[in-house]
This record gives C-alpha cells, structure tokens and sequence, in this order.
C-alpha cells in the first residue's frame, strides 16, 4: 500500500514547525500505525535525518501515552481505540494521512506529535487519589459495594488519561478526563470521604492550568479510545454543586 | 470566592440557569404575539399595556433584562477562554461525530442577539420612551414593520437561527445542571427539538401571515 504522510514537525517547544510529507510505499495493511512510523523512522535514521518524535509505551492500550492527531481524529477514525491499536488495514491505497499533536493551550508541543502533558498530572495531584496508610492489602469484602456502583466507577476508572478527550474537543476542555477522575471515587465509599476537597480542588486545578470549559458538544465521548460518558460530566457538575 | 463564583462549573451553572429562564419567556412573548393576527388592535395592545404596567411582570421584566445580559456576557466570556484554550487548531479539522448545532451556539446566539437589538429599537426602547413611536400602539408598529420585505427576511432568518440555537439548549441545560438521567434525559432531548421547532415556527407563522396575507 502506498501513503502519503503530512507529519507534523517541530525541533523543540519553541521553534515554528511545519508539516514535512513522507511518501511510504511498502504499507502492509497487517501493520499497526506505530509500526508504520517505526518503518518510517527506520529510513529517516538510515537516510541521517532526525526520526519523527511520538510518545509510545505499552502499545497495547492501556498507558494512553500515544496520543496523534489523524485525519481529523484523535487516535485516528476508528472509534474506541488508541493509536497503537489502530491497524493500516483501515487505510486505502493512495490516502493521505495528517499527523497532527494534540492541540490546546495547556498541552504544549515538546517535540514533533509529543505533548507536555502534565497538566493532566497537576489535576491528578490536585485531588485525584484517596488518603489511606498502606500496609498489607484489607480484606476486599469488608466494605460492601453495590454491583452497579462498582461497575460504574470502574468504567469509568478506565480512563488512561490519554488526552483525546481534551484534543477532540472544540474548546479544549478536560472535562471529560477529570469527570471521570471525580467519578471513579465519588461511586465508591472510600472515595466520599474526601469527596467535597477532590472536587473543588481538582477543577480549581483544571481551570488554573487553562483547559476550555464545555459545551457539551459531545465530541470527547465521540472520541474517547475507553468510551467514558458524558454522564460523568454531570455526575461532576453535581458533585460540584453539593461541594459548595 | 471569585474562585468559585468563575470556576469553569459555576459559569456553566450561570449560562444554563439563564437561558432555562429565557427558555420560559419566550412561549409567553408568542402567544402574545398571536394576537396580531386578529384585526382588532385592541387585545395585543391591552396585552402590551398589561406587560408594561402590572408590577408583578415589572420585577419580572428586570429579572428577564438580567437573565439576558448575564446570558451574553457569560457566553462570551466563555467562548473567548474557549478559544484562548486551544490557540493553535488542526489542519485535517475536527471529524467527531457531534450534535451538530452544539457547536456554533457562539454564531447563532450572536445572530439571535443582532435581532435582539433591532427589536429592542423597535418596541422594548419606544416604551422607555428612548426612541419616538406610540408606546400605546405596538399593535401598528409590528404591522407596518411586518409590511416590510426586509423586515421579514431578518425576522425570519433570526428565528431560524434562533430554532438552531435552542435545538441544542435544553439538553446542554439539564446535562450541565447534574440532572442526567437514564430514561429522562432522552426525553428531554426529545422536548428541546420539539420546542426549537415549534417555538420559532410559531413566531414565523405570524411573520409570514401578517406579510403576505394581510
Ligand atoms: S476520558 Fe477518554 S479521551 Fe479523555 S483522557 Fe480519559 S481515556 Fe483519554
Ligand atoms: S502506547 Fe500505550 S496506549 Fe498506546
């Protein structure tokens, strides 16, 4: 298969960059997107020039460090899934492909497709945990959860805070990432006892390190590689509401 | 506390507060309207004399006035961190599969706030006595401004507008006041398309009767 490449090129957080083209032309369709770029970094390598820079780790879908921007798509056009799990087979003959980063105001480009992405992090640190001693593990049936809630929180504790959400999104917002966040603790009983403190904290974070606000646009839950709902959205507005 | 008061959440509680208020006034405004289609010019006029007079609709009036501006201002400042939140955009452009009038609220809103102006001249400013015209005779005044081509062709374009803008306000409304629910929220989204195609048709009925008809 033979593509045409626009990649986003940019030498460091504060050079220009521009779009350079790459013709590829032996594409098999059984290769993922990653090893499409590998393949790709491969020839720049050999041909001396300086390869193309992209956050990756786990490539199988969970570390949520391999966010690009594809064809108008964060993680490409196929829903519910990461870069990584994205296959060539979905590709056609002749197509051209934009590579983009992530683009918002708090995500600033580091080097070519990589983003700075720490501001997820301050929100993290912000409120996005529970206060407990660690020792040895208690005993898991000690504190009863209803099925449904655990479900719950669990989807939405698989959020990998990829930031797809955050580049979907026509404002830029991080509501959905930090909704799901709150949510995860806020079904559960460990995670009311500090509920009022995350909230307030976690979005006075977020509005601090500049993300946009929502308009319920939808656009994050359309594009979300782990589906998380806008329902925890709401969810976090009223967890907010009861916070004050 | 300013913190709180313009967090991210409670500007958005603010926004939909607003426009759920105006969301109410508007249905008020059209069955009043509806009686520029008789020929007797008594009923509207008493009904305009009644909205200016009776000071229940005054404290009414001012809390209307309110939830306006504060609804502008708040989507404005907004939609200006909104851009400032994403400085640089995508050159293959955004494909998410979103409801699609959700995102030019800024532009329809605007457009429905241009008209806002213009009828404000019309009628809301001769009543304050701001602008010359018979407060006493909004029933002649909407009739000869109907009369007008163009009159109409604003009119109607800014209810269009005004249709898309409200297509996408009750549902953002509930989601973003926390009353998310498995089998109501549908229902609402079904309510808010029923309401942004009823309501402005409404208004357009009148328009166009009292423009070609009459
Ligand atoms: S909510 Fe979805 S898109 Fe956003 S960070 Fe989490 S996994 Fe990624
Ligand atoms: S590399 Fe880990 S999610 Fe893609």
């Amino acid at each position: 298969m033979k593509l045409t490449l626009k990649i986003w090129r940019q030498k460091n957080a504060k050079s220009k960059g521009n779009f350079e083209t790459y013709q590829m032309d032996n594409v098999s369709p059984e290769m993922a997107f990653l090893e499409m770029l590998d393949a790709l970094n491969k020839r720049l390598v050999e041909e001396d020039k300086d390869p193309v820079a992209f956050d990756h780790d786990c490539r199988e879908g969970i570390c949520g460090s391999c966010g690009m921007y594809i064809n108008g798509h964060p993680h490409g056009p196929i829903p519910a899934i990461t870069t990584c799990h994205l296959s060539m087979r979905f590709f056609k003959e002749g197509q051209t492909v934009w590579i983009e980063p992530w683009r918002a105001k708090p995500f600033p480009v580091i080097k070519d497709l990589i983003v700075d992405r720490t501001a997820f992090d301050k929100i993290q640190i912000a409120g996005g945990f529970i206060s407990v001693n660690t020792g040895a593990a208690p005993e898991a049936n000690n504190i009863l959860i209803r099925k449904k809630d655990s479900d719950n929180a669990f989807d939405s504790a698989i959020c990998i805070g990829c930031g797809a959400c955050v580049a979907a999104c026509k404002n830029a917002s991080a509501m959905l990432f930090v909704s799901a966040k709150i949510s995860q603790f806020a079904l559960l009983p460990q995670g009311k006892v500090e509920a009022i403190d995350r909230v307030r904290a976690m979005v006075a974070k977020m509005d601090e390190v500049g993300f946009g606000n929502c308009s319920n646009t939808g656009a994050c839950e359309a594009e979300c590689p782990k589906q998380i709902k806008l329902t925890n959205i709401s969810r976090m507005n009223r967890e907010y509401f009861k916070a004050y | 506390m300013n913190k709180i008061l313009f967090s991210s959440i409670s500007k958005k509680f603010v926004m939909a507060t607003a426009g759920l208020f105006l969301l109410l006034f508007l249905p008020v405004h059209l069955l009043i309207n509806f009686m520029l289609l008789k020929s007797d010019p008594e009923p509207f006029n008493k009904a305009a004399h009644f909205m200016a007079t009776f000071p229940l609709v005054k404290v009414f009036e001012i809390v209307l006035i309110g939830a306006i501006m504060i609804h502008i201002t708040w989507g404005i400042m907004l939609q200006i961190q909104n851009w400032l939140a994403r400085p640089v955009g995508y050159v293959s452009g955004s494909k998410a599969d979103t409801s699609f009038f959700s995102r030019f609220m800024i532009w329809t809103g605007s457009s429905v706030l241009i008209f806002l102006v213009l009828h404000f001249f019309n009628f809301y400013f001769v009543k304050l006595g701001l602008v010359p015209g018979d407060a006493e005779d909004f029933y002649s005044i909407a009739h000869n401004l109907f009369k007008l081509p163009m009159y109409n062709y604003i009119y109607l374009t800014c209810f269009t507008l005004l249709g898309f803008h409200l297509y996408h306000a009750l549902g953002s409304a509930f989601q973003t006041l926390g009353l998310n629910h498995r089998i109501w929220t549908p229902v609402v989204k079904v309510i808010s398309i029923i309401y942004a195609i009823l309501l402005p048709a409404g208004f357009a009925f009148i328009s166009i009767s009292l423009w070609l008809f009459r």
